[in-house]
């Protein structure tokens, strides 16, 4: 059901290196509308630079991007933005000494006429998507810095859903959450998976990943291990191919 | 604390009772706490002299004034420096800027431009004040750049400033001292014919009144039309009040001191009429009116407009404001050429007011314009600070200062005084932070 028809996102041959070492090495990975793709692989294997390659935060030194088969450049936050893709990172990148709203719209803020924030709209509007993510929600005006971990993630979350992404990008987006905020967290994945948003999601837990994902792409040493149909693999088959770096495939 | 336990102890329920007021009103405790400072540092002053001089001369109309007109130029810097040092950075370079740029608008106004335009010439004041603007706004676009693109420390850039910009103060007028400027240009620097008399500080004063009131009203409008939560009424009601009252009490102060009698006189003379005898007030001094419309215009800036919110935000986590999109290098620049247009209206103010040019001027400024920032509140960190507690911090320092003038203490005890108080001043603050984070 994944593979058919013009990716949304195709990343092809992407490299980019640091002091001399190649930290992506000529990876490819596509995803589709209403997909969830995992990426995968161990700390350093390469999969956060890939993606911020695609988020705007590096420039990838080669390979092409495509967005729905039209090449495009990416050259900051902002024009990753502009093409609808929305990265909630690892370490959120909240300022922690703003609000959630101030948070929520930061780079974006709504405008009154004559040309100020207009703060109780964006206000009015931060309080409706929370009630919808997570109606516990009631901090709307102390800093993010006094908020918990869940807390502060449903805020980046916030952030990234609220301005109609086609392409989400989440990076170890239960990392630093409880049980039951990651099952919140999942939760919110299927639902956007159903309208039609294609997510990459960078995930160490391979539980997770065999639960949320259609396809895992694993990384190793900053190359491309394989991808695979999650509902082909066994854990097994992933594990290895993260810890081996070799693709069940090459077994037969 | 918890509103919902009652508590038989009186103690408890009298720190309640505060909470809840500050609560109810919304008011930063730190504005109480800085209030506090000035109304001991006041009275303080003023009691010394009743009982060891027999007389008290910090709370009259006159020192009050003056100490106004004395504020101005640390104040309209500070409120620049909070945005530098919000968006953790620093200026160690005002002082010496006052000086180079009043050196600049001294030469123009003096030696350059009466050569073209005449003598007196109605718009060589203007002239040299624009002059003087663009100037400092381009040696602080010059710093911002060298610091946001080319990526020298704030510290080290503006270090190098200081001692570049007092050597070209030197320079530029071989050391002379550049005077009398330009009479309507000394108008900018206070003094009894710099200030707007009692008709138009009283109309100030109910334009002033005005805006409080259609602040607040505007206010509780938006909440209510978001449902949001609303402030009590007595509490909208008493911030009102206390607004009035302290528009007017300004108003009342600065008309209640008059010129003296040798420019009564003068002025009598110059109009052809006899006012011997005559009370003739001097209002709001115009230094302190420019003040007031930086801290408005500064306000403003910081807490309503896109630039405030992302100077905010680069101090809070620069890399989630760059990863927001914000182009953080250009936001820097730009706050440092702001710094540089306020203190080269601080610089009109200072020569203004000195009515001279001097390469002396403004020295040591950068350090009571930082004390001013960090004491009212802006925290070196990164991400914090206020406007009005920078201005409030400048009142500060300057009571300080002139009230050690004033009970006779010499400039080295004034230093050391200072200093302990800024060192103090910000363990405050930090006891503060962390009472209020547990």
């Amino acid at each position: 059901m994944t593979n058919k028809g013009t990716p949304l996102v195709e990343l092809k041959d992407i490299s980019i290196s640091f002091g001399g070492i190649k930290a992506v090495d000529k990876v490819s990975v596509d995803l589709h509308p209403g997909e969830v793709v995992g990426l995968l692989g161990h700390n350093g294997a390469g999969k956060s630079t890939l993606i911020k390659c695609l988020s705007g935060a590096y420039n990838a030194e080669a390979g092409e991007i495509f967005i729905n088969g039209e090449k495009v450049i990416i050259n900051n936050p902002r024009d990753a933005r502009d093409h609808n893709i929305e990265t909630i990172y690892q370490t959120l990148a909240l300022a922690d000494n703003l609000d959630a709203a101030s948070n929520l719209f930061l780079g974006r803020e709504i405008i009154t006429k004559s040309g100020f924030l207009d703060e109780s709209t964006m206000e009015a509007e931060t309080r409706k998507i929370m009630a919808r993510l997570n109606p516990n929600f009631k901090k709307f005006d102390v800093p993010v810095s006094a908020l918990s971990g869940g807390q502060r993630q449903s805020v980046a979350i916030a952030r990234a859903v609220y301005f109609d992404a086609k392409i989400l990008i989440m990076d170890e987006p239960t990392a630093a959450l409880g049980p039951q905020e990651s099952e919140m967290v999942a939760e919110l994945i299927q639902e956007l998976k159903k309208q039609g948003l294609g997510i990459f999601l960078i995930e160490h837990d391979i539980h997770n990943v065999m639960k949320l994902c259609d396809r895992a792409s694993v990384m190793k040493n900053g190359k491309l291990v394989g991808t695979e149909n999650v509902a082909n693999v066994t854990e097994d088959d992933i594990l290895s191919m993260i810890i081996l770096g070799k693709n069940p495939k090459d077994k037969d | 604390m918890n509103d919902t336990t009652s508590s038989d102890n009186a103690n408890d329920k009298q720190e309640s009772l505060i909470s809840r007021f500050i609560a109810s009103t919304e008011i930063d405790p730190r504005l109480l706490g800085m209030l506090g400072a000035l109304a001991l540092i006041w009275f303080g002053f003023h009691f010394y002299g009743v009982i060891f001089n027999n007389f008290g001369a910090f709370l009259t109309p006159r020192n009050l004034w003056n100490l106004s007109v004395q504020t101005s130029s640390i104040g309209i810097m500070a409120t620049g420096m909070v945005l530098v040092i919000v968006t953790r950075n620093i200026d160690l370079s005002v002082g010496s800027m006052i000086g180079v740029i009043a050196m600049a608008m001294g030469l123009l106004q003096v030696e350059y431009l009466p050569q073209f335009v005449g003598l007196g010439h109605w718009s060589i004041w203007m002239i040299a004040v624009v002059f003087g603007l663009i100037f400092g706004t381009l040696i602080g676009a010059l710093h911002g750049w060298l610091i946001a693109y080319r990526e020298i420390p704030a510290f080290i850039v503006t270090l190098g400033g200081l001692m570049v910009w007092r050597g070209m103060a030197f320079l530029s007028g071989g050391g002379r001292t550049i005077s009398p400027v330009d009479p309507t240009f000394a108008l900018l620097g206070g003094g009894p014919y710099g200030a707007v008399g009692a008709t138009l500080s009283w109309v100030i004063g109910i334009v002033a009144c005005l805006g409080v009131a259609y602040i607040l009203y505007s206010g509780r409008q938006s909440r209510i039309k978001h449902d949001f939560h609303l402030r009590p009424m007595w509490a909208e009601v008493m911030l009102a009040l206390v607004g009035w009252a302290t528009i007017i009490g300004s108003v009342l102060l600065v008309n209640s001191y008059p010129w003296p009698k040798g420019i009564v006189r003068q002025y009598g003379a110059r109009i052809g009429q006899d006012l011997e005898g005559s009370f003739i007030s001097h209002g709001f001094a115009i230094p302190v009116l420019i003040l007031a419309a930086v801290g408005i215009g500064m306000t403003i800036l910081m807490t309503r407009t896109r630039f405030g919110r992302y100077v905010f935000a680069i101090g809070g986590n620069p890399e989630a404001a760059s990863l927001a999109g914000i182009d953080t290098k250009w936001v820097t620049m730009k706050v440092f050429a702001l710094m540089g247009m306020l203190t080269a209206i601080a610089s009109v103010i200072a020569s203004a007011r000195l009515n001279s040019a001097t390469n002396a001027l403004g020295i040591l400024d950068e350090l009571y314009v930082i004390a001013a920032a960090v004491i009212g509140g802006t925290s070196l960190a990164g991400g914090v600070g206020k406007i009005y507690g920078a201005i409030l911090g400048a009142l500060v320092m300057q009571s300080l200062q002139s009230g050690m003038v004033l009970i006779g203490f010499d400039s080295a005890i004034q230093r050391i005084v200072v200093g302990m108080v800024l060192v103090f001043a910000v363990y405050l603050d930090i006891v503060y932070n962390k009472r209020v984070k547990k």
